[in-house]
């Protein structure tokens, strides 16, 4: 069997797991698993890049995916009115004067001489500075989130489309990486990794915590759909021609209108998963992935050659964290809302590992593969391990606690399988399911 | 007398707090460092390994409270905690022979040991729900103060109370005599010095004829014992949940690396350095600077640097500072 035969069965199977769901569930949470695995699949690609191409342990997934997230609400909700006249330039002001203190700071611990005078100096002005910050920053806060707390108290979005937001949240994560990157990336592999899981952090407790900027654990609802390819289920229903061309399916309006906006959803998805694997297929083979690959197996020798290892890092590192903040964005739109106080990193950054490790780092069309596969164990382990748990109990007596308590921690099962999963793919077939070339 | 009101304000919300928390962090980071420095990875693991001691150390304390045993005004949980610390190394030594060893016969890159530790931590966190749950659990008993803020003001006359709770000063007691025994181990017996020796120099440790196996297998116990006690200080301290457990991993591996990772006074140092800074940047500094600011200068906001959400911001600022500034951190650590 030659491998593109079997790369292609691997597919085939993962395609089939999914319309099995669909013949045996319902089309509606096949199509939904499907829609989870194209945004798993982005994301793997992201990590790939970053981890299968250039071998950067980035722990921080899960914050370039929420700031992917904040970029929908930023873009696409309607603007707050009043909140920029009360506060909204104040806030920006406030970042302006905060960031340029922190400026001020590296440019003289650049420039001046070394010394107790620098240090002082420094020390001086980022105290100075913190207290100008925090007297402009907290009354135009405090303004912002006055206006109207119950629905917004937060400056609101620029009402763009939302298919806008989805380059935006792959800009601000960008952004974000690139400043990660600068100060994080000279670290060992060990020390970046601590370093990525605590900006997430950072990132997902500045999301919650500052409610001028996207209402915190108060969650955003309503983000607008990307219209016409998304309709709305109401409008759909009460459109004749759509309930004639339902009808002639042979299906109920109803569930017609809720299967047409998940595959408007499939469809926008599916296109940018495909341009985002062909241009990263594009990279893999040329001459620039080549050298990305020989940084990975001996930084020495590339850096002898002449390549700039640290910017060729953070080169890819930006580009890797762009990809997931994408992913992250076209997720918040396809749940409609933003709630950061559902980021969890075993989800977010941990089972994208877990997707590229056992799809086959290094290898772009492996960690789709692998994106689909563990996004729809992801989902099915649950029902299955709650069959599994009936079955191991049937021969229980009714009432007993250990049956309740087993059965009722059967939607655990979800981790321990995951980490299973990932441990016998290590271990036995180390390169994943679709090795790299 | 201003003065001293502030002092014991100051006594009561930040050093106290803080010196328990720093206790906490300073046994979980000695876990970190000692895996690091013998094992030649990061842990990430660790924080679950805590969670899963931590919940034998309940499962056992309920069934103690239901039989009707107590250990008087001390909690229960601490008759618990051999049960709890036997429990864990099993389960850690169970997961060194299954998964482990397999990357170290194969002399496998640390990064890879650490992708390892990844799936470790989610068999762990997966059992720990699996067997307790992913509420919160309350398992403390016992007196829940030494001080109380009103025995302390009636006794001294201050307007401001001083309370010490039991837990906290359990976890100071406890976690001094656990360092203790520990440094006892590493500096003067045989098998601490081969640990010593091993984590120095592994081929000239081995050349000197020492057993490897058996110093990961010490290594492992005395780190499954070193992560079950500050799971279950934690756990009495605050209370027993699941995800915080696997939170703490940062503020543990910020303190390990910023006394220098494989070193364990330096883990010492890094947590109550780390904790105090945690607690005092997020404290809100009015009441004691009312106490000593002249009135006319007293302060009107709450003068708190950074709401408490952000406490991960501040042990991740440090990090970075010393990483940037002093790579092997502030004790001489090891680099792999």
């Amino acid at each position: 069997m030659t491998e593109y035969v079997k790369n292609t069965l691997l597919f085939v199977v993962v395609g089939g797991l999914i319309l099995l769901t669909g013949f045996t569930q319902s089309w509606n949470s096949a199509i939904l698993i499907l829609n989870m695995g194209l945004i798993s699949a982005i994301m793997a690609i992201g990590v790939n890049l970053q981890w299968g191409f250039a071998g950067l342990f980035n722990v921080g997934v899960m914050g370039f995916v929420a700031l992917g997230g904040l970029a929908v609400v930023l873009v696409s909700t309607p603007t707050t009115p009043g909140a920029w006249s009360s506060g909204g330039y104040g806030i920006v002001l406030a970042l302006l004067l905060g960031a340029a203190t922190v400026v001020a700071a590296v440019l003289v611990a650049t420039r001046m001489p070394k010394g107790r005078t620098q240090t002082l100096t420094i020390i001086a002005i980022l105290i100075v500075g913190f207290f100008v910050y925090r007297a402009v920053f907290d009354p135009s806060v405090a303004g912002v989130e006055a206006i109207d707390p119950a629905i917004a108290g937060n400056l609101g979005g620029l009402n763009l489309p939302v298919l806008l937001a989805w380059p935006a949240g792959g800009l601000l994560a960008a952004g974000a990486a690139w400043l990660i990157g600068k100060t994080a990336l000279g670290l060992r592999s060990d020390y970046l990794a601590i370093a990525t899981l605590g900006i997430a952090e950072i990132i997902i407790a500045v999301m919650k915590n500052e409610d001028w900027l996207a209402r915190g654990v108060k969650n955003v609802y309503g983000i607008p759909r990307p219209s016409p390819v998304v309709g709305y289920e109401v409008e759909l229903q009460n459109d004749p021609g759509f309930v004639a061309r339902a009808d002639w399916l042979g299906l109920d309006p109803v569930i017609a209108s809720t299967l047409s906006v998940k595959l408007g959803y499939s469809l926008l998805f599916m296109i940018v998963l495909l341009v985002l694997l062909w241009m990263a297929q594009m990279a893999l083979k040329s001459p620039w992935g080549r050298m990305m690959r020989a940084i990975r197996d001996n930084e020495v020798a590339a850096e002898a050659m002449g390549k700039d290892v640290t910017r060729r890092h953070l080169q890819i590192f930006v580009l890797g964290s762009a990809i997931c903040g994408i992913a992250g964005a076209m997720m918040t739109t396809l749940d409609g809302q933003l709630t950061p106080g559902t980021y969890n990193p075993l989800r977010f950054t941990f089972l994208v590992w877990v997707m590229v490790i056992v799809g086959g780092s290094g290898n772009n069309f492996g960690a789709v593969l692998g994106a689909f596969l563990i996004w729809f164990l992801w989902v099915q382990v649950e029902p299955m391990g709650l069959w599994f748990m009936n079955l191991i109990t049937s021969s229980m007596p009714d009432g007993s606690a250990l049956k309740s308590h087993l059965i009722e921690s059967a939607a655990h099962m979800r981790l321990f399988t995951m980490g299973l999963i990932l441990l016998v793919v290590l271990r036995f077939s180390p390169r994943g399911l679709i090795p790299e070339k | 007398m201003d003065l001293l009101n502030a002092l014991v304000a100051l006594a009561n919300f930040v050093i106290v707090p803080a010196v328990a928390y720093g206790s906490q962090l300073a046994l979980g980071a000695l876990g970190v460092t000692l895996i690091y420095g013998i094992l030649r990875f990061s842990n990430f693991a660790h924080g679950d390994t805590m969670a899963f001691g931590a919940m034998i150390a309940v499962l056992v304390t309920w069934g103690l409270q239901a039989a009707g045993v107590s250990f008087g005004p001390l909690p229960t949980a601490l008759l618990a905690l051999p049960f709890a610390i036997l429990g864990c190394i099993v389960l850690v030594l169970i997961t060194d022979r299954l998964v482990y060893r397999f990357y170290r016969e194969q002399k496998a890159k640390p990064v890879i040991l650490v992708i390892v530790s990844m799936g470790v931590m989610f068999i762990m966190n997966g059992l720990v729900r699996f067997i307790i749950g992913p509420d919160d659990q309350r398992f403390s008993d016992g007196a829940r103060f030494i001080v109380s803020a009103r025995d302390f003001k009636a006794m001294t006359g201050l307007r401001e109370g001083l309370a010490i709770k039991t837990s906290q000063g359990i976890t100071l007691v406890v976690a001094v005599v656990a360092v203790a025994l520990l440094f006892w181990f590493l500096n003067k017996t045989r098998t601490g010095k081969s640990m010593r020796a091993y984590s120095d120099n592994e081929d000239l440790a081995l050349l000197s004829g020492i057993n490897p196996e058996r110093v990961v297998m010490i290594t492992w116990i005395i780190v499954a014992a070193l992560a079950t006690t500050a799971g279950v200080l934690y756990g009495l301290d605050k209370s027993f949940k699941p995800f915080v457990y696997f939170q703490l991993l940062l503020p543990i591996f910020a303190s390990a690396i910023v006394g220098g990772l494989g070193n364990p006074l330096g883990a010492i140092a890094g947590g109550f350095i780390i904790a105090f800074s945690e607690v005092t940047i997020t404290y809100a500094w009015k009441k004691v600077l009312t106490y000593i600011a002249p009135e006319s200068l007293a302060p009107s906001g709450l003068v708190q640097f950074l709401s408490t959400d952000y406490k991960f911001a501040v042990s991740f600022v440090i990090l970075l500072i010393v990483l940037l500034f002093k790579p092997t951190g502030l004790f001489k650590g090891k680099a792999v």
